[in-house]
């Protein structure tokens, strides 16, 4: 062992450069911060601005200080806004609702039924979680196009249905429940499907609870579907929305009632991910992947 | 028995309809396409069956500006969004104070639409006749000349779509990463410290090896997801991305099925194969290397 | 190197902020002579392990001081301490083979203490060769059973020759059988190196196997120091009493009058110098002899023989353990056909205990003449 003196000094020593490493990782991290929420306050303070105040400023004001709602108006009356919106939210709650149903009864006969060819099966089921959607694309487009489900909801609705992805984490989550109970509703008489919807989605409901958040995102943000299967704006989603809204909506110009459509359409999930935070994140990290 | 297994195939034929219908069938007819040559989709006849489709598809310059894009976007977007989002769950994990709200907020753009704040970039980056745009006002400040980040040069316009991208795809990346070093058990950097191991050795010695296999799966999630990129594009340059000459692989599939230019199922199906086996090829080549370097 | 703490405390804020502070360790005075292997002994959550990363430098004391040897060592973080710790869970690394984490300790080493590459294999041999591992140099943690992991872990902990060896649990991962394999193997580690050594573990008989002296604690608090023998004869307290010792001891309701202890309406035993009180009586399961006109009238449960002795479970109505637990002799008959057996205790081997304050009461045990001649345990010998 050394002197106490060298030990007081490696110790100072140690202690700076812990603060000065701290420091640098809290800027860091405000910087990213930053990156992160400024396109949020610039859409906010420019939905703000009013149409002329915005034009004038050749150098962009950090904040205003005569806010406007008009963009929200606008928003909602020159372009079809309102309708988007509703189109999409029926788009959400349909596609989510039959997805679910389809995905329950799926990872129930995988995991409870037996059967034969139940493991191929299951195991060409995964396989087909590798094809990637822009494969299929095309012939879904052609598919659609030919049953004359070219701006319909089925049309828009009926592709996304079914999750491999969902089937197989459900199917895993099911098989955690213990056989005895489903030995025990046996004998007691229950059938297949009153135990289905009366212990086993009682018991998972978390894991069904994430799925349908997770579908919930997936659709209210889904945009090249959509896009090839509606060309009448009586069938727009929010994305293919804000898109014909940035084409020919306000005119190129009107970016802050733009911006106030843009707000609108972020809003609901931002609230929904506020409300849900540590369930979206936990259910993204088990398994949802995004760009 | 027979009555249990009928049972189980009614419980799984929504699944297996859906999926035929919109899956396995499409894989099929895909390739069936993509050798059709001189597919009309009005008549849907074609003259014959041959590799007629990749030649053009390959001799497009339309496609080559696509294929030239995505690479660019793949090579520069997966080290730089895997590498920050390292250093940032590196520094999540370091710190007690404030760590749930900077989770909080660095997980928003996940949340959001793609297509909606794609717009706001594209106003702080553009240069318009009535203003410079946000961002040309901070290159001023610090006494660069003004670039029209949307309509300007092909760099910039690639910068603006690479920052996107890895605006969009960070969230991700810093969740997996953050819960895979708070997985590490805590007492291997006890035994660490108690072994006066130098904070980089730790790092590169512990750290890293304990993480890698989460690194690796982020790095291959995050090259398929950098090839499939579209919506970024869209959100940013329009839909008519092709003059802007910042088009994808993917949106020229989409360009050749439907579009001002649609209409060529045939060729899109041989983009989409082709798209399809280089990512495939490059998967590959990451597996092996993962099987490598992984090392437990 | 001797270890010495001073009115160490280490308070933690409670989770719930309205909550006081939790006392992890409260006021820890004793001095660990060098060279010796010391057992930190007390139930799950009663603070020993947050003493020893108090001692290895993981935390930092709320109050008082931590000497090596003449060293004030308080503030010093755990890098420039020189301890060797290992982990209840071994804490090896994965992904390098034995030999890389043996050595990992060495290559952090820096100035003029930096070793060149053959002078760290070298020494990675030579703990290798301590703790018996040397022909497993070559594999990954994965790889061996947990005695060996255990093995690596000690080498690892060993390699740079720490002032002070510290032992978390170490052998709590391990079935029965290793576990008395690899503690005698660590008493002999400890023996070869002379280096002082402090051991926490929550299993009394591992503790006083091995260990030079056993310290026990209870919430926070120290509550005997001294030779492990010393500590189960003489407890100072019930709950240490109780702590120590398999079977635990047998606890009775008592009281003393005049003299004499009753348990029930039974007098058992005279206690010369004890004034007449209520009182808890200790009676270690060697404590029983049998006696066709003993004292203590118990209800006869069961007769375990178990070759050497034999154990005698029965119950009584001021009892406070569950069952009684003696053990006789295997030579001594029980008449099973009975519902009772009848037992005189050894002074020497009942301890009393105040009823409110459980501390222990000290009374003159006499030996009895009834007892002569009768093959008995001697005071100090274990069962």
């Amino acid at each position: 062992m050394g002197s106490k003196e060298a030990y007081k000094k490696a110790q100072a020593a140690a202690r700076v450069r812990g603060k000065i490493l701290k420091t640098i990782i809290y800027i860091l991290l405000v910087i990213w911060g930053v990156i992160v929420l400024f396109p949020f306050y610039w859409m906010i303070l420019t939905s703000l601005k009013s149409y002329g105040a915005y034009n004038s400023e050749y150098i962009p004001q950090l904040f205003t200080t005569s806010p406007t709602f008009q963009n929200y108006l606008d928003a909602f009356n020159t372009v079809p806004l309102g309708r988007y919106f509703s189109n999409t939210i029926i788009f959400t709650l349909v596609t989510t609702a039959l997805m679910l149903v389809v995905i329950v009864l799926s990872a129930f006969a995988f995991s409870r039924l037996e059967f034969k060819g139940k493991n191929v099966l299951f195991t060409l089921f995964l396989s087909l979680m590798m094809i990637p959607n822009e494969l299929v694309i095309i012939t879904n487009f052609q598919t659609i196009t030919n049953l004359g489900l070219r701006n319909t909801f089925l049309g828009l609705i009926l592709p996304s249905v079914t999750s491999v992805f969902y089937i197989y984490l459900l199917k895993e989550n099911f098989e955690q429940i213990p056989d005895e109970l489903y030995k025990a509703a046996k004998v007691d008489g229950t059938s297949d499907l009153k135990y289905l919807l009366k212990v086993m989605i009682p018991i998972c409901r978390p894991t069904l609870v994430t799925i349908v958040i997770l579908k919930v995102i997936e659709c209210w943000n889904s945009y090249v579907w959509p896009r090839l299967i509606t060309d009448d704006e009586a069938y727009f989603l929010v994305s293919n929305g804000i898109q014909e809204i940035r084409e020919n909506g306000f005119g190129r110009e009107n970016i802050p009632a733009m911006m106030a459509a843009v707000v609108v359409i972020s809003v609901p999930l931002i609230i929904l991910f506020l409300i849900f935070r540590k369930k979206i994140m936990a259910g993204v990290s088990r398994g949802g992947t995004k760009g | 028995m027979t009555k249990n297994k009928s049972k189980a195939w009614l419980y799984l034929l929504p699944a297996l309809i859906f999926l035929g219908i919109f899956m396995v069938y499409p894989l099929f007819d895909v390739i069936i396409y993509s050798f059709e040559e001189g597919y009309n989709s009005a008549s849907q006849t074609f003259f014959g069956v041959g590799g007629y489709n990749f030649s053009y598809v390959l001799h497009d310059p339309y496609f080559l500006q696509a294929v030239k894009n995505t690479l660019i976007l793949v090579v520069i977007t997966v080290p730089v969004s895997t590498g920050i989002a390292l250093l940032i769950s590196l520094g999540l994990s370091s710190i007690k104070k404030l760590k749930e709200l900077f989770q909080t907020v660095f997980f928003l753009p996940y949340v959001t639409n793609t297509l909606a704040v794609g717009l706001v970039f594209m106003i702080l980056f553009k240069k318009t006749a009535y203003t410079e745009g946000m961002v040309n006002l901070l290159i001023n400040f610090f006494g660069g000349n003004s670039v029209d980040f949307i309509d300007g040069p092909y760099w910039a316009k690639m910068f603006v779509l690479c920052f996107y991208t890895v605006w969009v795809v960070m969230p991700f990346k810093i969740l997996i990463l953050t819960s895979a070093l708070a997985s590490v058990n805590q007492d291997y950097y006890k035994v660490a410290r108690v072994d006066a191991t130098p904070r980089w050795r730790v790092f590169t010695k512990i750290t890293l090896p304990m993480i890698s296999p989460m690194l690796f799966y982020l790095i291959i999630t995050g090259f398929i997801g950098a090839f499939k990129a579209y919506s970024d594009a869209v959100a940013l340059f329009g839909t008519n991305l092709n003059t802007a000459g910042m088009n994808t692989i993917v949106g020229y599939v989409l360009d050749m099925l439907y579009g001002d230019s649609g209409g060529y199922p045939s060729y899109a199906s041989a983009a989409a194969l082709i798209l399809f086996a280089i990512v495939l090829t490059i998967t590959c080549i990451n597996l092996l290397a993962s099987r490598k370097n992984v090392r437990y | 190197m001797k270890v010495v703490l001073e009115n160490l405390t280490k308070r933690f804020p409670n989770s719930n902020k309205k909550q006081p502070e939790v006392i992890a360790v409260n006021s820890f005075s004793f001095e660990i002579p060098d060279g010796k292997l010391i057992g930190l002994l007390g139930p799950s959550g009663c603070g020993k392990s947050t003493a020893l990363n108090l001692i290895c430098g993981l935390e930092t004391p709320t109050e008082g001081k931590i000497y090596f040897g003449d060293t004030d060592v308080t503030d010093l973080p755990p890098e420039l301490r020189g301890v060797g710790m290992v982990f209840q869970n071994y804490a090896l690394y994965p992904h390098l083979t034995v030999r890389q984490n043996i050595m990992f300790p060495l290559e952090n080493l820096k100035g003029d203490k930096k070793l060149t590459k053959q002078q760290m294999l070298e020494k990675a041999e030579e703990a290798a060769r301590l703790v018996q591992i040397q022909d497993y140099m070559d594999r990954k943690p994965s790889e061996l059973s947990g005695g060996q992991q255990q093995r690596v872990a000690i080498a690892r902990a060993m390699v740079k020759i720490p002032n002070v060896l510290l032992l978390d649990e170490p052998l709590s991962n391990l079935d029965a059988r290793l576990r008395l394999q690899t503690r005698e193997e660590i008493r002999r580690i400890q023996r070869e190196t002379k280096v002082t050594t402090i051991f926490v573990t929550h299993d009394q008989e591992e503790a006083m196997s091995i260990s030079d002296l056993i310290v026990v604690m209870k919430s926070g608090v120290i509550q005997q120091i001294g030779k492990p023998q010393e500590v189960y004869d003489d407890p100072v307290n019930l709950f240490v009493a109780k702590f120590l010792g398999t079977p635990p001891i047998n606890v009775f309701f008592g009281s003393v009058k005049a003299g004499k202890l009753y348990i029930g309406k039974e007098a058992v035993l005279d206690v010369a110098g004890v004034e007449d009180r209520d009182v808890y009586v200790g009676v270690r399961p060697e404590g029983f002899w049998l006696a066709e006109d003993g004292a203590l009238t118990c209800n006869l449960h069961a007769v375990e023989v178990m070759g050497r002795d034999t154990s005698v479970v029965s119950d009584h109505e001021a009892l406070d353990s569950i069952t009684i637990r003696s053990i006789i002799p295997a030579e001594e008959q029980v008449d099973t056909s009975k519902s009772t057996v009848r037992f005189n205790l050894k002074p020497f081997k009942v301890e009393l205990f105040d009823r409110e304050t459980e501390e222990r009461i000290y009374f003159e045990a006499i030996e009895p003449s009834r007892v002569a001649g009768r093959d008995m345990v001697s005071p100090d010998g274990k069962q």
